[in-house]
């Protein structure tokens, strides 16, 4: 009988708004819980989900996004109206914490707590200006042909 | 004769009524699933038990760390291989429905 390989799961996390950051932070975690071994990309705009400075300051756009109903629904012309956006992603926040989810980088460290490995893009962190120290504590700074490579026979999810 | 053949298992190896459960199906359960029960582990179990007592379902992970002084990382040490699954599977529980 063939050997059987732990499940590997590799997601690449790409967009830093708040309603974005929860999805690859749930899966790896849920993955985590199933003892599936995880390592997440975060890349462009993703990397503002590990970025100590940006974690917890991440927000949901209402302009151009129709999914806000039900409970928050605004029409794109008072969009633009300045603070609707940081209305909306205080009444997300507080939504997402009555179900007893984490903020964003509460989240982040029990991912890492719960052993998945977390990258940030170099070319994104070159592009941004970034450094190791930028990030939360236990991410590591890779190129993409490494985590290309590293991410060999596992599950592959982009979000 | 172990004590696992007198009571049933659902497909993915929960016992398929968690009110028969009791200390010495734990140790057994734990046994086949390959960890070795400490008495840390049975802060956990003691809790899910609590739980699912009184709310008749597993609790989810984050309910365990925040109400029990095991935190995330301990309880991935002490159920190696996935503590969501074999936390509920020792404590007799069903597979638990949260996603967190």
């Amino acid at each position: 009988m063939a050997e059987t390989k732990p499940r590997k799961l590799a997601i690449i996390a790409s967009k830093g708004s708040l309603d974005m950051a929860y999805p690859p932070l749930i899966l790896a975690n849920a993955a985590r819980m199933a003892g599936v071994e995880v390592d997440i990309f975060f890349t462009f705009w993703g990397l503002d989900i590990i970025t100590l400075k940006k974690m917890n300051k991440l927000n949901v756009a209402v302009v151009g996004n129709p999914s806000m109903h039900p409970w928050f629904h605004i029409p794109t012309l008072l969009g633009i109206i300045p603070g609707m956006s940081a209305a909306a992603s205080a009444m997300m926040r507080s939504e997402i914490a009555k179900l007893d989810f984490p903020p964003v980088g509460e989240f982040v460290q029990l991912v890492c707590d719960a052993g998945a490995h977390l990258y940030g893009c170099k070319m994104s962190m070159d592009m941004m200006k970034l450094t190791e120290k930028d990030l939360v504590c236990d991410a590591k700074v890779l190129g993409a042909m490494e985590f290309i490579e590293m991410s060999e026979g596992a599950q592959l999810l982009f979000v | 004769m172990s004590v696992l053949d007198s009571v049933k298992f659902d497909a993915d190896g929960y016992l398929e009524d968690p009110k028969v459960w009791n200390k010495e199906i734990a140790e057994a359960i734990a046994k086949r699933e390959g960890v070795t029960l400490t008495e840390r582990s049975w802060i956990v179990i003691n809790y899910a038990r609590k739980e699912f007592e009184t709310k008749g379902e597993a609790p989810t992970l984050r309910a365990i760390t925040k109400n029990t002084e095991v935190d995330t990382k301990e309880l991935y040490s002490l159920f190696p291989g996935g503590p969501g699954k074999l936390a509920a599977k020792v404590s007799g529980l069903h597979k638990p429905t949260g996603c967190i």
